[in-house]
């Protein structure tokens, strides 16, 4: 405060402090924040130790000695695959949720019949426990003789809970979608291609962002539902599962940091492409 | 075959939802480079229609026909017609200029070509500083000049405005209104105007369509419409009309004597081919603006005067006139337009009792 206001010093000299219940709501507020982000920053600090670094603190050394031995060594578990085919999956399962989710947003505009039907199955797979639907999917597989994989069976139960949610999200996108914009680019003699690529999905384009960032992360980090789906070779979440049963090195915490750094640049990309788009049409605004 | 020209026939044209009828058997025609207005309350079927002219829409019955050609199944550009829709609907994600030229992108122009195009549009509408910007930026004015421009750019034979003046405020409305019409002259098309206010229909227009209901209850120049309504519908729509109901007691020749509550007997010129039986009840019109008013003491009215005796129940200053609500009896309204200066002269004051007249054959027997 500037000595040009002695006034509301004074002011607030004389108010009385605040109230015992902001302290007390301040305190909670700080634990949860501890308790939500210490353990993972222990495990991220405690990535960083040398040969001698061991489970728990107090911390030993300073290196990167466990990140290279996640990566060399062939007892951690087969990390690299793991990553590999979680990204790949998760790459499958974001592209067909976003081309899945932009359609029934389309057709979920009008009522058709068997509506409430549909919406409601697919409210079902979202509450139905991903474990047990994952050995439903995997009992289906064995029944029909198909071997279980991850980029099939597990890909369909990735998609039973991605697909809905990314539905929801399209919901709440098309229900400031202006059917008028449609019709008036019809009316200018746009075919129905058109209408869809040159209005619809530029206009819906951050939705559509989001809905592929739900897609990518939901599958990425799911386990319950990859357990019983995903065939003879493990998916990173199953993987690290694993790991945390027979490894007993900090590598399981440099684990812990590297998928933690991926998922961050993967969202760190989809909110750059948000920004970028909106830049975009700035930039042609701003380029009078 | 391409359309040439822009006049509209709309021949017995039906339109149902499930068990809604829209529109109800609508015959209508509107020259070519005309300003017609369709005029109602909503829900009668006037946006149905335009939407059917339009091609978004298709007519369960009937035929629609422009330049001489029947149009129904046809996608709209090939009809030459294009269409303003309430609130504009400009795509928020394109620059003005991109909106404008964006019926040229689909049909594969070049980006030179089709910006040499928007921008001598944007000229046209006094919009050209206004080009890179986003719709978002715009206000209700801009956007609508811009919503113009879009439409104009495919040379189209007739304009579809659907409640094109409802988004902005007072004044504007009435700046805009001037700017559609010249807008209308400069290119020489058809305007079909769809508008739930009387005054901008009957500003606007060469033809008036009076709907209710899915029906036309009137289509005329704007002056016959406000004038001369055809039934009580059209006369309490427009407004600036009181209608009064009573019975016939006789016919004289060439005039219809009305009994009415309050009065010796009203005097009503017969109207082409309206010869209602004795006895009958009829509703007849008398405008607002030709009732004057007088204290009973002043004596009785002139020969050829109506006359009604009644109690004043309000006074509402205007500025130019000023508006005196009268008791009719019943809950319809009775009133007179009072020019401004001539009611000062006299001032009546609220429940006073007055005489209220006019010219017998200034009023209007309706159908």
């Amino acid at each position: 405060m500037s000595n040009s206001t002695p006034h509301r010093r004074i002011r607030t000299l004389d108010e009385p402090g605040k109230p015992w219940t902001f302290w007390v709501l301040l305190a909670v507020f700080v634990a949860y924040v501890l308790a939500l982000y210490g353990p993972m920053f222990c495990i991220y600090i405690l990535s960083f130790q040398d040969l001698r670094g061991g489970l728990v603190f107090p911390m030993k050394g300073l290196s990167v000695h466990w990140f290279v031995d996640l990566f060399t060594q062939v007892r951690t578990g087969d990390v690299k695959g793991g990553f590999q085919r979680s990204i790949v999956l998760a790459a499958m399962v974001t592209v067909l949720t976003v081309v899945g989710s932009f359609m029934a947003g389309m057709a979920f505009r009008q009522r058709f019949k068997g509506d409430t039907v549909v919406f409601y199955l697919m409210i079902g797979s979202l509450v139905a426990p991903g474990l047990v639907l994952g050995i439903g999917i995997g009992m289906l597989f064995q029944y029909f003789g198909i071997e279980a994989a991850w980029y099939s069976s597990a890909l369909g139960a990735h998609l039973s809970w991605t697909l809905p949610f990314g539905v929801l999200v399209m919901f709440a996108v098309m229900a400031r979608f202006d059917r008028a914009w449609e019709e008036a680019a019809r009316d200018l003699g746009a075919s129905s291609w058109q209408v869809i690529r040159m209005v619809v999905i530029p206009i819906l384009a951050p939705g559509l962002v989001a809905v592929a960032l739900f897609g990518f992360t939901l599958s990425y980090d799911e386990f319950s539902r990859s357990l019983q789906t995903s065939g003879s070779l493990n998916t990173l979440p199953l993987e690290i599962w694993s790991m945390t049963l027979n490894v007993t090195s900090p590598s399981l915490y440099a684990l812990g940091t590297v998928t933690t750094i991926a998922s961050f640049l993967i969202i760190g990309l989809c909110l750059g492409l948000i920004a970028y788009l909106q830049r975009r049409r700035a930039r042609r605004v701003a380029g009078a | 075959m391409t359309i040439e020209k822009g006049d509209i026939e709309l021949a017995g044209v039906f339109k149902r939802f499930g068990n809604f009828t829209a529109v109800d058997g609508v015959n209508l025609k509107v020259p070519d480079g005309a300003y017609c207005c369709f005029l109602g309350p909503s829900g009668c079927g006037k946006t149905t229609i335009l939407r059917m002219i339009a091609g978004h829409e298709d007519p369960t019955e009937g035929e629609i026909l422009i330049g001489g050609q029947n149009v129904v199944g046809m996608p709209p550009v090939q009809r030459r017609t294009a269409m303003m829709f309430q609130s504009y609907a400009l795509f928020p994600h394109l620059s003005v200029r991109d909106n404008v030229a964006f019926a040229l992108r689909v049909r594969g122009q070049s980006k030179q070509e089709r910006y040499r195009a928007a921008d001598s549009m944007l000229e046209r509408v006094h919009i050209t500083e206004l080009a890179d910007r986003l719709p978002g930026q715009l206000s209700g004015g801009q956007q609508q000049r811009v919503a113009l421009a879009r439409a104009a750019i495919t040379e189209p034979k007739v304009l579809l405005l659907d409640e094109p003046l409802s988004a902005l405020d007072e004044q504007l409305r009435i700046q805009m209104r001037t700017e559609l019409r010249r807008m209308q002259r400069d290119l020489g098309i058809t305007f079909i105007h769809v508008t739930h206010t009387q005054l901008e229909a009957i500003s606007l227009a060469d033809i008036v369509v009076v709907m209710e209901r899915g029906k036309i209850k009137q289509a005329a120049p704007a002056r016959d419409v406000y004038a001369q309504p055809k039934d009580r519908y059209v006369a309490e729509f427009l407004g600036g009309q009181n209608v009064l109901s009573g019975k016939v007691e006789r016919i004289n020749g060439e005039t219809v004597l009305i009994n009415a509550p309050d009065t010796e007997g009203i005097v009503v010129p017969l109207r082409d081919g309206m010869r209602p039986r004795d006895g009958a009840a009829v509703d007849i019109a008398v405008r607002r603006d030709d009732i004057r008013l007088r204290r009973p003491a002043a004596g009785a009215a002139a020969d050829g005067w109506n006359a009604v005796n009644t109690r004043v129940l309000a006074v509402e200053y205007q500025g130019m006139y000023v508006k005196v609500i009268l008791d009719s009896g019943s809950d319809r309204e009775f009133v007179a337009y009072v020019p401004e200066r001539e009611f000062f002269e006299t001032a009546f004051s609220i429940g006073e009792i007055v005489v209220a007249t006019w010219m017998a054959g200034q009023s209007l027997l309706l159908a």
